[in-house]
């Protein structure tokens, strides 16, 4: 049954890589929206360019989470579908729309009145998809998800996700993704302006974090779970907080004295200790009151060949995103090749 | 529209749109490596100028393969959690392993798209076969997945419950092996003749354009040798559904007797009340011969099976008449053009030819729906052949109404911004002639 807690574990990894990557790219379409000013022209073209290459495969992550829950937790995986049907569809179509108009919103640059419309598209789905996501994760640690059996449609299929508290949880995703995005992008621009623009973002973001954090912790204790509490009192829990407020605290810092490699670094690790201390209030439960990680975990023989299928899939994966990131980030496109790239995607001479 | 329906109809429908893409996704790598190994040879920049305006198509083909992708896998929770609660154990092997393979394509197409100016020319050529081929290995990954689904095996039943589960004979099931190899083969001759087929309408008013006949070649090259195996490898199929889905395969043929020396029939009206089809052009015996190669096998028909057992039959008749009408086009399509390369001719100067090859460039389309309307339909009332029925499948969620007239439109505005985008962007741009890089 161990083998059940270390595929549990890669799960949550493989959500946390989701957040820290996938996450980064709405928190950038969430900056395209909010661009204003003499700089928004380029604000744009730099969040454009980070997106770019690394487009899509950070999205594969949140695949892999899906595909690791119904292998090796089925039970959880049909639950969800079940209890929380209605964010996730909404969520669904954020993702299609988002994806899609980041594509053709690059593809479809020859035309520049309806390229706008595409814009508009992609930052607004990158900022409602957040939300909904937050919210299905709000409403899962709350302990709400439990399926009234002979409630109406609105006490089982709304009232679960529909409440403050998950709400307060979409919200911080929403600032935690455009906090992470804004940190990135600091590092990754190299016109001072520019770096300095998203500095302003990325500190107004960590507030922001801030202060959904301390709602959803004030309304934790008042869900079913009582989470708060747990979220407190659980021997490991205090380190796991401690250890979150410490790397915020780093980061801000760090933004404010202006150095951007160490701040990336810090709301990286930021950013993993909240989602790993949220893992641990709710563990050993996957859908906390219905499921836990053995109780959910499907034959060992399964969890033994995705096991072994992990390790050969990362045998090819790593090698692959490690040459993608070489390829890409080492060295900062340059003007020239950004012009010249530019110039192929329209198929202009 | 009750629930059930309208969730059958959502599954369809996002089905048979994610398809599409995911069969250019496999299709469209071959050729833009193709066309850049040519130019890596030869340095004639008509090749580059194809590679990029493929592997541009290919980018905002995979942008929505890969939504509409996403989309399905949480479909099949949001739509299915009973069947995906069975199954997940058992299937969801082939499902971790495509997830990798996407991610590696992902990531190659990525690395492929923006590095031309930043790769060697061979490290740029690499990528391009690393997305090739992780595109046509996650396409088998989901199609083992679903032939599972046709032929269920690897667990056992005990009190209706799967027990002593064995992933690897369950994603090596009796129907995998012919699945995966109709479904590469369809992917391959679709997109080859579709892009043939556009640069052939193209030829028709300038026979001599270097840009379409590059282009045409490439293309033919690509559906020829599936074009001529596909026949092959549907018959294997019939083959396997015959042994193994009797009651799918009387769908096909609108079989309602059980017979000896079974015929074969051509077109026809299936009518599932008076249980007869009529109107079929009919071959004797021959329905025998390709289902048991012998022609006075028996074929069992619809009869044979309790009529709540039966698939729609009348949809999955015209289907498959549908599908193998169309491969037979295709297969004529490519033995014509290998008749004209044999002599030496150009395929630009046989009009009839090229009226010929236009007219076909949805054909492949049309037969791949046509054949998983086949499958999937024929398979019913059965989500997992005998084991689980669809309606037993069923999200307790009511409503479903909503999320499907959701997904049509949503799915409907994509769809016409794609064929625009392509359009715009790809076919009616002007051959580009400046070169970035040279060899
Ligand atoms: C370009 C597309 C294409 C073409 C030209 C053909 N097929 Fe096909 N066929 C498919 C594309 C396809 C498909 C969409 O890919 C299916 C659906 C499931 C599968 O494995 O392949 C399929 C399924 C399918 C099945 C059902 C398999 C099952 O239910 O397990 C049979 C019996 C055939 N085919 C037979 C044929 C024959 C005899 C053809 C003769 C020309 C033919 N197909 C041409
Ligand atoms: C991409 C190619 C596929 C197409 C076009 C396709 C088509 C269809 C169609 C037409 C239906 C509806 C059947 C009906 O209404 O009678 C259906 C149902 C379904 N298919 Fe497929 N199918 C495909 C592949 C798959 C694969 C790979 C899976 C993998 C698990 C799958 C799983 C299902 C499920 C769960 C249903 C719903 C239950 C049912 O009505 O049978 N399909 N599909
Ligand atoms: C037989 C039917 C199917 C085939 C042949 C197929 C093939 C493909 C291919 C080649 C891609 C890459 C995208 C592209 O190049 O356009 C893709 C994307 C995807 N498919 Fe399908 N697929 C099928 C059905 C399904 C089903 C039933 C699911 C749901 C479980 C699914 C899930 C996905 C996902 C999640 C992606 C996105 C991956 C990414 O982001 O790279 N596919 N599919």
């Amino acid at each position: 049954m161990t083998l059940a807690y270390f595929l549990a574990g890669v799960t949550m990894l493989a959500l946390n890589a989701y957040v820290l990557l996938g996450g980064a790219d709405f928190g950038a379409g969430v900056w395209d929206l909010l661009a204003r000013g003499p700089r928004a022209a380029r604000q744009r073209a730099a969040i454009e360019d980070g997106i770019g290459p690394i487009w899509e495969a950070n999205h594969v992550w949140v695949i892999l989470v899906v595909v690791l829950l119904f292998s090796c937790f089925p039970p959880v995986y049909a639950h969800l579908s079940v209890a929380l049907h209605i964010p996730i569809s909404l969520m669904l179509v954020g993702i299609v729309l988002r994806g899609s108009a980041f594509t053709f919103r690059a593809y479809d640059s020859t035309n520049s009145p309806v390229q706008k419309h595409w814009g508009r598209i992609f930052s607004i789905a990158s900022t409602v998809t957040p939300v909904l996501l937050g919210i299905c994760v709000g409403a899962l640690v709350s302990g709400a998800l439990k399926l009234p059996v002979g409630g109406t449609f609105a006490e089982t299929y709304v009232m679960p996700w529909f409440t403050p508290f998950a709400l307060a949880v979409g919200f911080l995703t929403l600032s935690v993704f455009a906090f992470l995005a804004a940190v990135y992008l600091t590092v990754e621009v190299q016109e001072h302006e520019l770096q300095e623009d998203f500095r302003r973002m990325a500190l107004g973001a960590a507030v922001a974090v801030g202060v959904f954090a301390g709602t959803a912790l004030i309304l934790g204790e008042s869900t079913p779970m009582r989470l708060t509490g747990n979220l407190l009192t659980r021997s490991w829990a205090i380190p796991f907080q401690l250890m979150t407020a410490a790397f915020a605290i780093t980061t801000i810092g760090a933004l404010v004295t202006r150095r951007y490699t160490l701040a990336r670094a810090s709301a990286v690790l930021q950013v993993s200790a909240l989602m790993w201390g949220w893992a641990y209030a709710q563990f050993p439960a996957m859908i906390p009151g219905v499921h836990t990680i053995e109780s959910a975990a499907a034959p060992h023989i399964t969890l033994k060949l995705v096991t072994i299928g992990l390790c050969g899939g990362a045998m090819v994966l790593v090698p692959s995103l490690w040459y993608l990131f070489k390829v890409f980030k080492a060295e900062p496109a340059s003007a020239f090749e950004r012009v010249d790239t530019a110039e192929y995607r329209t198929g202009k001479d | 529209m009750t629930d059930l329906l309208a969730a059958r109809t959502q599954m369809a429908l996002s089905l048979g749109f994610h398809i599409i893409f995911a069969v250019m996704g496999i299709g469209m790598p071959a050729l833009m490596v193709l066309a850049e190994r040519k130019w890596l040879k030869t340095g004639d920049p008509v090749w580059l100028d194809l590679a990029k305006r493929w592997s541009k198509g290919t980018a905002i083909l995979f942008a929505v393969g890969a939504v509409s992708g996403t989309v399905l896998s949480f479909e099949l929770g949001l739509l299915w959690p009973r069947f995906m609660e069975y199954a997940g154990a058992i299937i969801g092997m082939p499902f971790s392993l495509e997830g990798f393979a996407f991610f590696t394509e992902a990531i190659f197409l990525g690395i492929y798209l923006y590095g031309w100016t930043r790769l060697s020319p061979k490290a740029h050529w690499w990528a391009g076969v690393a997305v090739a081929v992780s595109g046509t290995v996650s396409g088998i990954f989901v199609v083992f997945a679903n032939a599972w689904m046709n032929a269920p095996t690897g667990f056992e039943l005990v009190n209706g419950l799967p027990t002593n589960i064995d992933p690897i004979a369950a994603m090596l099931n009796p129907a995998s092996f012919h699945q995966t190899l109709h479904m590469t083969l369809a992917s391959f001759a679709t997109t080859g003749i579709a892009v043939a087929g556009i640069h052939a309408w193209m030829l028709r008013k300038n026979p001599e354009d270097h840009f379409h006949r590059s282009a045409l070649h490439i293309a033919m090259l690509v559906a020829i040798p599936a074009c001529l195996l596909q026949p092959l490898s549907g018959d294997i199929s019939a083959k396997f559904v015959a042994k193994w889905q009797p009651a799918k395969l009387a769908a096909m043929e609108g079989q309602f007797e059980t017979e000896r020396a079974a015929p074969l029939r051509l077109g026809g009206i299936p009518n599932e009340a008076t249980r007869e089809t009529k109107y079929a052009l009919e071959v004797p015996g021959a329905l025998s011969f390709l289902a048991f190669s012998d022609f006075n096998a028996e074929v069992k028909g619809l009869e044979a099976f309790p009529e709540s057992d039966w698939p729609p039959v009348a949809i999955t008749h015209f289907a498959f008449q549908i599908m193998v009408g169309l491969g037979t086009l295709m297969m004529l399509a490519s033995l014509w053009v290998i008749y004209r390369w044999v002599r030496k001719q150009e395929v630009a100067h046989d009009r009839p030819l090229l009226t010929f090859l236009a007219l076909l460039t949805p054909a492949g389309f049309i037969a791949v729906e046509a054949g998983w309307v086949v499958t999937e339909v024929g398979r019913q009332p059965w989500i997992v052949y005998g084991i689980m029925r669809t309606a037993d499948a069923l999200t307790p969620v009511p409503g479903l109404i909503v999320p499907l007239i959701g997904i049509s439109l949503l799915y409907l505005f994509l769809g016409v911004v794609v064929v625009y985008l392509l359009w715009a962007q790809i076919i009616k741009t002007k051959p580009m002639t400046q070169e970035i890089r040279t060899p």
